[in-house]
């Protein structure tokens, strides 16, 4: 119950800002005094705005409340799925809902929750339409969390394509330029893999009817249901339309530059930061228990892929001279790692794939914040434009400085965590893929470091940059959080590892069955010394 | 203080049990690896530990005085201090992974450090060297930034090697632990004439091209952070950062951390004989290397950091030689953390008398007017070249000695190239200190040279002395053996008696003459050239032009990677990004285009967007491959 109230609360709050009393009547009772107060003479309608605003921020607190509630009742032990519900939905084609949530989900749940009140908070000048903006991350907050403890792949799939509406409206509404391209590129694009992976669904649901006269989505059913291996090999490629194009995969990622860089910042974090571990999350969901024989088959070009594309993006970065561009290609080439770790298909790589999605989401979180920040000040995201920072902004370069840091994966910050367990399970995995993506750890500190000489060190040199203000609360606010976490966990991924390691054990030794075997017959084993 | 304490605390132990191990906290974990942060304490972690906390206490002690006036002075100690933190758990680490953050923390340490001063321009003698005596100066501004990032980035190349070298450890031996790994190693001893010989060493679970392996990426990581050919080019260009900085980080502590790798992991290097002398050739060629290159330059802090390369490379020499060499490898880099960060403190003395100014052709005759920096120095400077009963003299001639005494056809390389090498340091040393020093003034009008303060100063005083004396002291005398290395003895070598006889004394008293007189013949020629008067020297630059400018310039080295990898990077990226952006996306665009036009014409619908009419396409053919798919199965 508490995991469908988590899921669900975003939701309501969206619904409570569609119904809450607009301009006029603003100030009732759902506004807070302070906010009541800063609005007042700002004229009615802005009030109703400021409303809108906490009213978000409320609802994104309860839920990250929420999922702190559902992180304390997790038990780290335990490798199946816990604190679940479920009830019939569609009897006749066996539809039901059912949530739950194990270690490799929690994670992402928690990430997904700490980004969005970020988000909310980071987006608080906006002044268009700020009530449907803040709706609109609300509902996509919803429907990611949703796919993240989906059970019913029928249900997935409708959260899965219900990321797609908000997160259209917000890159075509509320975007930069070219934001309609941008949006329907976007759209197009992963509902065409989404289409796919429908047929997949469709197909598993066949052939579980076929084997038992009865048809189901449940997916602990599904994964039991035994598969042949051609026919994995096809319902593979249907599932890795899908996640290949959301997380994105080289060469189906041409859309998110694109989108990432119209889309205004606080969408773009939750775009970066948590949209494109759905990808990640359904390799591990659903491709590697559901699909093991396939799994196998396609690790090595899966593989192969990811290491490429680290390589690649790592040197599209480099010659980037707009940052917002130049993280968006970043973020794409540190996929890559993840990718690389999940289809290692081993305790190390999994594990690290997992944390990573993670830190990844805290690091490029940070930055694209940061980039906005720059580009509320200034106007501009060029990086010529720019230079010197440190000397006008120093608070902001610190933070800065830690964001790269952590990015290029320094040990004792948490993007090191992720890196070394995901190459370490690639090597052990494949030797050779391995030592092509760990070129990307040198490609990633030549971009960002670049990056950060070009714009933070030297002289000032632009009398517009001297005058720009440093950090001020309500960004603090907005970065102390992501900068702890990013440190905290980098020295401490006990806590997150110890809960991910049973679940993702469970993943491995489901990838490792041979055709027919049945899952139960896998208990958790401990690995082999 | 701390240090000192354990010190005494683990002399007070039997020599064999004098290592403790402190288990920490698991740091990571998944599937069966588990990483901890152990620390261990044993004699090799306890000399790093000294030499790291008594040099940096000094220097601090000298930066208070050298960074007064800066604004972002507290910044600095702080970075300082965030330094000497991660060097002790670097030494101070029982696995690879935490000797690793520690690796990696000193290194970005030395990168904030290195571009301290992020928005000043500094003057640097321009690398090119100037032929031309009546030509005005030709200091180079540069910015710190981009050597910070050069550093950063060189060290990223050896860091691949350290990573890719754990993952095959784990993947051969299961374990990153040091006791696991390291204390797993096998020697074969054999015993020849009644006395036991150190045979070679063998790692039950490593196979020997493994161990190659494993050994050559170590190795590869040595080479950034110690500054050995081929990654040694970020180095002198460190030498932007503030002066303190290049002595504690660049010269005294950090770029040590290789040999202590070496040292540290020495039966991996053992289990390899390709390896061993992999390290044995990269140390003398680049000992020999930046000898040559620290002749052709005229920035003070240039030929001090070139100096430092040259110095690193008899380490690694040392070290790479086996058994026979390790204690004498570490005794080297002790004295040579002592008399190096002296000669990088009296720089930044001089420096500061000089409003900063690099250029040795703009001393002489300093002497008078700045006599403590003046002496000190000279101790120093008799260190290093090796002068008889200097600390220097004692640890180079035993480096020596063990490459001579090793025997095999490349040590016997390396006895030379280091033989040579040496009487290079007292010519290139002895050219710093004779015109900077001696001579007549040769500094612009208006400038007044002074002596610098009291808390500048005291730290010179304490690290002149200990060029002079700490041979004496850690050697007891002894060309060949001492307290010191018997103290390394059980960490490095184990229960086995030592591997030089007694015999070898009159041997090695005879190589150290060798030695010292081929100083000599280096000291006389830089006093021919630069003291004598009887040489125009800068004329002489004139006449040999061609090899001159070629020292100058570096040999070109930084010239050609440049060439290949920023030009040839950025040409290969920024084709990377146009094949994005015209092929794959084009081919997106284009199919998404081809679709919509189909629709439209196909269908010759009234009203609404494009993309409505895609979406009902794409719709359709899912669903009929969803039909066939379910057919097919």
């Amino acid at each position: 119950m508490l995991l469908t109230v988590t899921v669900f609360a975003p939701l309501v709050g969206a619904v409570l800002l569609a119904v809450i009393p607009s301009a006029r009547t603003a100030g009732g009772s759902e506004v807070p005094a302070a906010a009541a107060a800063e609005a007042g003479g700002a004229g009615v309608r802005a009030g109703g705005d400021q409303a809108a605003r906490w009213v978000g921020l409320a609802a994104s607190l309860v839920t990250l409340g929420l999922a702190v509630a559902l992180a304390m009742r997790f038990e780290s032990g335990e490798a199946g799925f816990q604190l679940g519900q479920q009830a019939d939905w569609v009897r006749s084609l066996g539809v039901r809902y059912k949530v739950g949530i194990d270690g490799v989900s929690l994670p992402l749940v928690l990430l997904t929750t700490l980004l969005v009140p970020l988000a909310v908070i980071g987006s608080w000048h906006m002044t268009d339409r700020p009530r449907a903006y803040v709706a609109g991350l609300l509902v996509l907050e919803t429907a990611m969390l949703g796919v993240f403890v989906a059970l019913d792949l029928f249900l997935f799939y409708i959260f899965w394509e219900a990321v797609l509406v908000p997160a259209y409206f917000l890159i075509g509404s509320w975007g930069g330029e070219r934001r309609v391209y941008a949006a329907v590129k976007f759209f197009l694009y992963t509902l065409l893999g989404g289409l796919l992976m429908l047929v997949g669904i469709v197909v598993l649901w066949y052939l579980q009817s076929r084997a038992t006269g009865t048809g189901s989505f449940d997916y602990e059913t599904l994964r039991d249901l035994s598969k042949d291996p051609s026919t994995q090999r096809w319902l593979f490629a249907a599932f890795f339309a899908a996640f290949a194009v959301k997380t994105p995969l080289v060469p189906f990622h041409t859309w998110l530059p694109a989108a990432y860089v119209t889309a205004p910042t606080s969408t773009t974090v939750l775009l970066a930061g948590v949209m494109s571990k759905l990808g990640i999350y359904g390799f591990i969901r659903l491709c590697l228990p559901l699909l093991p024989s396939a799994s196998r088959y396609f690790a090595p070009a899966v593989m192969a892929l990811a290491a490429v594309g680290i390589l690649y993006c790592a040197l599209i970065a480099a010659v980037q001279r707009d940052f917002k561009r130049l993280v968006a290609y970043s973020s794409v080439s540190h996929l890559g790692f993840i990718v690389l770790g999940v289809f290692a298909l081993n305790a190390q790589g999994l594990s690290g794939a997992v944390f990573y999605t993670v830190a990844h989401g805290l690091i490029i979180g940070g930055l694209f914040f940061l980039a906005g920040m720059l580009e509320e000040r200034r106007g501009t995201r060029l990086m010529d434009e720019f230079g010197g920072l440190q000397q006008a902004v120093p608070h902001m370069a610190g933070v800065m400085l830690v964001l790269t840091l952590a990015a290029v994966a320094l040990p004792g910050l948490v993007g090191f965590v992720g890196e070394f367990l995901t190459l370490l399970g690639a090597f052990l995995a494949n030797r050779g893929l391995a030592v092509l993506g760990v070129g990307g750890v040198i490609l990633g500190a030549v971009y960002l470091l670049w990056a950060y000489q070009r714009m933070w060190h030297g002289q000032l040199t632009r009398d517009e940059n001297r005058a720009i203000g440093d950090l001020d609360r309500r960004e603090w606010v907005v970065l102390a959080p992501l900068v702890a976490a990013i440190i905290l966990l980098g020295f401490f991924p006990g806590p997150v590892l110890d809960r991910v390691q049973p679940s993702v054990q469970r993943v491995v030794d489901l990838a490792g069955r041979a055709v027919g075997q049945r899952p139960a017959a896998l208990q958790p084993t401990q690995p082999s010394p | 203080m701390l240090a000192v304490a354990a010190f005494f605390e683990l002399l007070g132990h039997a020599a064999a049990e004098r290592t403790a191990v402190l288990r920490g906290y698991q740091w990571i974990a998944a599937g069966d690896l588990r990483v901890a942060f152990d620390l261990r304490f044993d004699q090799l972690s306890a000399v790093m530990a000294l030499v790291v906390t008594g040099v940096s206490s000094l220097i601090h002690l000298y930066s208070i005085g050298y960074m007064a006036g800066d604004q972002r002075a507290p910044t600095f100690f702080a970075y300082l201090n965030l330094f000497v933190a991660a060097m002790l758990v670097l030494v101070l680490a029982q696995n690879f992974l935490v000797l690793f953050l520690g690796w990696e923390g000193v290194g970005v340490c030395s990168y904030l450090l290195i571009g301290f001063w992020f928005n000043r321009r500094l003057p640097v003698v321009q690398p090119g060297g100037r032929l031309d005596p009546d030509v005005p100066d030709e200091t180079q501004e540069v910015w710190a930034p981009p050597a910070a990032k050069k550093a950063f980035l060189a060290n990223r190349v050896g860091d691949v090697g350290f990573l890719l070298a754990m993952f095959l450890i784990f993947q051969q031996l299961g374990s990153l632990d040091f006791d696991d790994v390291l204390g797993r190693a096998q020697r074969a001893v054999s015993v020849a004439d009644g006395v036991a010989h150190l045979g070679s060493v063998t790692i039950p679970g490593l196979s020997a091209a493994a161990a190659t392996a494993v050994a050559l990426l170590l190795f590869l990581a040595c080479a950034g952070k110690s500054a050995q050919i081929p990654l040694y080019v970020w180095l002198p260009d460190a030498m932007a950062g503030p002066t303190p900085v290049s002595a504690l980080i660049h010269a005294a502590t950090m770029v040590t951390a290789g040999v202590y790798l070496v040292a540290r992991t020495h039966v991996l290097f053992e289990a390899s004989a390709t390896a061993a002398a992999v390290v044995v050739v990269v140390g003398a060629l680049t000992a020999l290397l930046a000898a040559l290159i620290a002749i052709g330059q005229d920035d003070l802090k240039k030929i001090l950091a070139y100096s430092t390369v040259s110095q690193l490379g008899y380490m690694f020499i040392a070290v790479g030689l086996g058994p026979i060499g390790y204690a004498a490898g570490l005794f080297h880099l002790v004295t040579h953390a002592f008399f190096k960060a002296q000669l990088f403190l009296g720089a930044g003395s001089v420096m500061h008398a000089n409003d900063e100014d690099t250029d040795i052709k703009h001393f002489g005759g300093l002497r008078k007017l700045m006599p403590l920096t003046w002496w000190t120095t000279v101790a120093a400077w008799l260190a290093i070249i090796g002068f008889p009963l200097t600390a220097g003299f004692y640890s180079k001639d035993q480096v020596l000695a063990a490459a001579f005494e090793h025997g095999e056809a490349i040590a016997r390389f390396a006895w030379v190239v280091g033989l040579l090498t040496a009487g290079l340091t007292a010519f290139y040393m002895s050219r710093l200190v004779f015109l900077t020093f001696l001579g007549e003034p040769r500094w612009p009008e208006g400038r007044h040279p002074h002596e610098s303060p009291p808390i500048m100063t005291v730290p010179l005083l304490v690290l002149g002395a200990l060029a002079l004396v700490a041979g004496v002291l850690l050697t007891g005398g002894s060309l060949v053996d001492g307290p010191f290395a018997r103290f390394l003895e059980p960490v490095l070598v184990g229960e086995l008696p030592a591997p030089l006889e007694a015999e070898a004394t009159g041997q090695a008293l005879l190589l150290s003459v060798l030695a010292t007189l081929v100083a000599g013949v280096g000291l006389a020629v830089a006093w021919w050239v630069y003291l004598s008067g009887r040489v125009d020297w800068l004329a002489l630059r004139r006449r040999v032009a061609g090899a001159w400018l070629a020292l100058a310039n570096r040999l070109y080295v930084d010239e050609a990677y440049e060439l290949v990898t920023v030009r040839g990077g950025r040409a290969l990226a920024a084709l990377a990004d146009l094949f994005d952006r015209r092929v794959i996306d084009g081919a997106v665009d284009g199919l998404a285009t081809a679709v919509a036009v189909t629709a439209t014409r196909g269908r010759r619908l009234q009203t609404g967007l494009v993309r409505t009419y895609a979406v009902g396409v794409l719709g359709g053919a899912v669903l009929i491959v969803a039909v066939l798919v379910i057919r097919a199965v």
